[in-house]
């Protein structure tokens, strides 16, 4: 029962989706004020009845209800129940359902904290995020219903992908989706904005707070992903150039570029067309992200069973979006004029900068996703394209990236000159470089350049946002929030390329034959393998090794890294022993038994790489901090101030209320 | 007069960057691409030496040799038609690897025609196979394997690259 129920709710969802995008739409073109105001109680509405939906999918699997075929094959009655509830969104159909369930979050919010917004406008935006859920839902429906049933009833199901059964995997998905059906709204108000033929200020101030959440939680997502694949897939690495990794980053780097453009957009009346521009790309890159997850085109760790014509549904609905949006700017880009001039050197520069070495490491990370599809599809091979491609790219864009991001918060609007700029920030470019070159010499075993370039811009880049809070002048509890989230996120950047660097220069990885009783030196540590022994999970089996480190003499930890079997059907998994640390992880995997008590071992000494996360984190903690920023909710009630005075005006001509 | 001497400044920069890019990526993209071969075109002399390739194929039961004191190991991979070629390896083999399964490979034949792999790739569980792999396989034969369907999907998710 309980399932018909959800599967009823998501039927009725679509059909007020449905309400939702047509209604208000040709309410917002015709001044219907009735259609006009059907857009916040549809949005509602939809928003409860996914929450229903994936509420009874969720009892469904907390029942485990076998007669529903989707938690059949991804859920038994042996496994703890934190992964019975993240099992919903482990596979193809439930990560769909969450899909627009977030989707309907997204839409909630911005229908509750839309106060300044005129119902013209916001009409128009809550009537694109309908499209968007309509799109989605007839897909989840049509393809990939969760809730099938499925007869005979097996008396017990399989099991979810073991790889998944790990708490940081648990909110993985639902953080990265956040991110990235966020950008919808971004894209929603940018096409609202260009059918309401009004591109000033205003939308750019309305989407910047909800840009920042979404781009937060993408980081978050991002850097939950890394870590995860850092200790779980058990072979040390952090970011593999997998093209599903790529799906995500591609988004994450247009959403910085809007981010910064916004804010240009927002005070300067310039960079108008192509925020707009941002806008559409963020939104459509996530949908590109979930195509190339969600058709299996791609062999990736993430690779979905690949089923053509889920493929086919998401391609043509990422046609329709990219093609119809774009063919809406085409129409409508010749009349937006940016009237914000600026010279040379002031900080539209630096912005115009960090936009175009972050939109040309998108291409060249689509370039090097899609062309192994492109040559495969013309029949000319089939090739991939190795990790020293991204890197070798990445390294000089991120040089001019990370040089920009010093000098940028220093720069003025409009007008500055190189002197007084220079002036502020030489001793800091000076200690930065010193920092770079003395890095590697005093605390590394060898001197590496590009480690050493990593850590002066890594100084650099933190030093000048922390020379920028104090050049603020005030006491730093009364700077605005935005200032700090600014310099926050900066941080985080700097702290995140510092651990690229280091961990990418100085990592000692060794894969090794150990027999029991075995020592083995590295790094200055000793590794003790002292066997394998079995022991039993609560739905699984594991040969565990127990590896003692010492250093000189002294014991540092003892690892007992594993390998799990969790059941028939499903494959072994690699569980790593990890003795993290602020400036080093030593990392332990078992690889597989040679016989006669010997085992395959990988040892890892890795500095820093713990930085890498705790950088991604800063960089949340920034982006929440400026999207909380005061300013948005003081305009908002100015805005709704003088939203009383027009009333009237704008009822009768629908025009938006500008700020 | 001077905007618009400006204009053609920036524009040229702007070509310049754009040139020196694509260049960039160019080299970037020859130097790390990876053409995928099956054993039979080893066995006919397609495959280029010391340069960056992939092999595909099953790997042949019982040819899985181990060395008594390091890693270095080696095997065959086979394409079930008879053509074979031997992989040489000396790190730790993935958790899916497996006789009778396919594997993709990653290395360079050295001068003396010995493949020496720098990464080995098996995405398998009992029914599935990298699309690629098949395709290899399949050339000009039909090859009898199962296909996927959605029914097993939630099995299929299982797959690893490693």
């Amino acid at each position: 029962m309980i399932p018909e129920i959800g599967h009823f709710a998501l039927v009725l969802a679509l059909v007020v989706a449905v309400v939702q995008s047509i209604f208000p739409m040709i309410g917002a073109a015709t001044n219907n004020a009735q259609w006009i105001a059907m857009a916040k109680p549809t949005a509602r509405a939809q928003f409860v009845l996914l929450t229903v939906s994936f509420a009874c999918l969720m009892a469904a699997f907390l029942e485990s209800d076998f007669s529903v075929l989707y938690v059949a094959n991804n859920s038994n009655t042996f496994m703890p129940t934190i992964y019975k509830v993240s099992a919903v969104w482990g596979a193809h159909e439930g990560s769909l359902l969450l899909w627009v369930l977030i989707l309907s979050v997204w839409a909630w919010l911005v229908s509750v904290f839309s106060k300044g917004i005129s119902a013209v406008m916001l009409a128009r935006v809550l009537s694109v995020m309908g499209m968007i859920g309509v799109g989605f839902l007839l897909f989840t429906l049509l393809t990939s219903n969760p809730f099938e049933r499925q007869f005979p009833i097996p008396l017990q199901g399989r099991t979810l992908n073991p790889l998944l059964q790990d708490p940081g995997l648990a909110i993985h998905p639902p953080m990265l989706y956040m991110g990235y059906v966020g950008f919808s709204v971004a894209f929603a108000f940018a096409i609202a904005a260009m059918l309401g033929g009004k591109l000033d200020a205003a939308w750019a101030r309305w989407a910047r707070p909800w840009t920042n959440v979404a781009w937060v939680f993408l980081t978050i997502g991002i850097a939950l992903g890394s870590w995860w694949a850092y200790y779980e897939l058990g072979w040390g690495g952090w970011w593999f150039w997998d093209p599903v990794e790529n799906a995500s980053l591609m988004p994450w780097l247009v959403g910085t570029a809007l981010i910064h453009s916004l804010a240009v957009a927002e005070k300067r009346a310039a960079f108008k067309s192509w925020t707009i521009l941002l806008a559409i790309f963020a939104f459509s890159l996530s949908l590109l992200g979930t195509f190339l997850v969600r058709s299996g085109v791609l062999t990736s760790v993430h690779a979905f069973a690949s089923d053509p014509e889920r493929g086919l549904f998401i391609l043509i609905f990422l046609v329709l979006v990219v093609g119809s949006s774009l063919i809406l700017y085409a129409i409508r880009a010749p009349k937006i004029r940016s009237t914000g001039t600026f010279t040379v050197i002031s900080r539209e520069m630096g912005l115009l900068i960090n936009n175009v070495a972050l939109i040309a490491m998108t291409a060249t990370v689509l370039l090097g996703t899609l062309y192994p599809l492109f040559i495969d599809a013309l029949g000319l091979g089939k090739i991939s394209v190795g990790p020293p491609y991204f890197n070798t790219i990445a390294l000089p864009l991120g040089l001019v990236l990370f040089s920009a991001m010093g000098f940028g918060l220093f720069l003025r609007w409009k007008k500055d000159t190189k002197e007084r700029v220079f002036a502020k920030v030489r001793w800091v470019l000076l200690f930065a470089l010193l920092i770079g070159f003395l890095v590697p010499i005093l605390f590394m075993e060898f001197f590496d350049w590009k480690a050493a370039l990593g850590v002066a811009l890594a100084s650099w880049v933190s030093l000048t946002a922390l020379l920028w809070v104090q050049e603020q002048g005030r006491s730093p509890f009364k700077l605005p929030l935005s200032v700090w989230g600014a310099a926050i996120a900066h941080i985080g950047m700097a702290v995140t390329v510092a651990g690229i660097s280091l961990t990418s220069a100085y990592s000692t990885e060794k894969d090794v034959r150990l027999e029991q009783g075995q020592e083995y030196q590295m790094s200055g540590y000793s590794f003790l393998f002292n066997g394998v022994k079995e022991a039993k999970g609560p739905n699984y089996i594991a040969q565990r090794g127990e590896v003692v480190i010492t250093r000189d003499g002294q014991e540092v930890a003892t690892l007992y890294p594993e390998k799990r079997n969790y059941g028939p059907g499903t494959m072994p998994m690699t569980e790593a022993g990890i003795d993290g640390g602020f400036f080093r992880d030593l990392f332990i995997a078992l690889g597989e038994p040679l016989g006669k008590d010997a085992w395959s071992v990988r040892l890892y000494h890795k500095p820093v790489v713990n930085w890498i996360w705790i950088g991604s984190a800063l960089m949340g903690l920034g982006g929440l901090l400026a999207a909380f920023d005061k300013r948005y909710r003081r305009v908002r009630r100015r805005i709704t101030e003088s939203k009383v005075v027009e009333q009237s005006d704008t009822d009768v001509k629908g025009n938006e209320v500008t700020a | 007069m001077k905007a618009r001497n400006k204009r053609i400044i920036f524009i040229l920069i702007g070509l310049c960057t754009v040139g020196a890019a694509s260049a960039m990526i160019t080299k970037a993209m020859q130097s790390n691409m990876a053409y995928l071969y099956a054993p039979e075109s080893v066995m006919a002399g397609e495959v280029p030496k010391e340069r960056l390739v992939r092999l595909g194929g099953l790997v042949k039961k019982g040819s899985l040799k181990r060395s008594d004191t390091s890693l270095d190991l080696s095997f065959v991979l086979t394409d079930n038609r008879g053509h074979e070629v031997t992989i040489n390896y000396d790190r730790i083999l993935p958790d899916l690897f497996k006789e009778e399964q396919s594997a993709v490979v990653k290395g360079k034949f050295d001068a003396n025609n010995r493949f020496m792999a720098e990464e080995v790739l098996a995405k398998h569980d009992a029914e599935y196979m990298p699309p690629e792999v098949k395709d290899v396989l399949a050339k000009e034969h039909s090859y009898p394997g199962k296909k996927s369907t959605p029914s097993n999907a939630a099995t299929t998710d299982k797959a690893t690259y490693e």
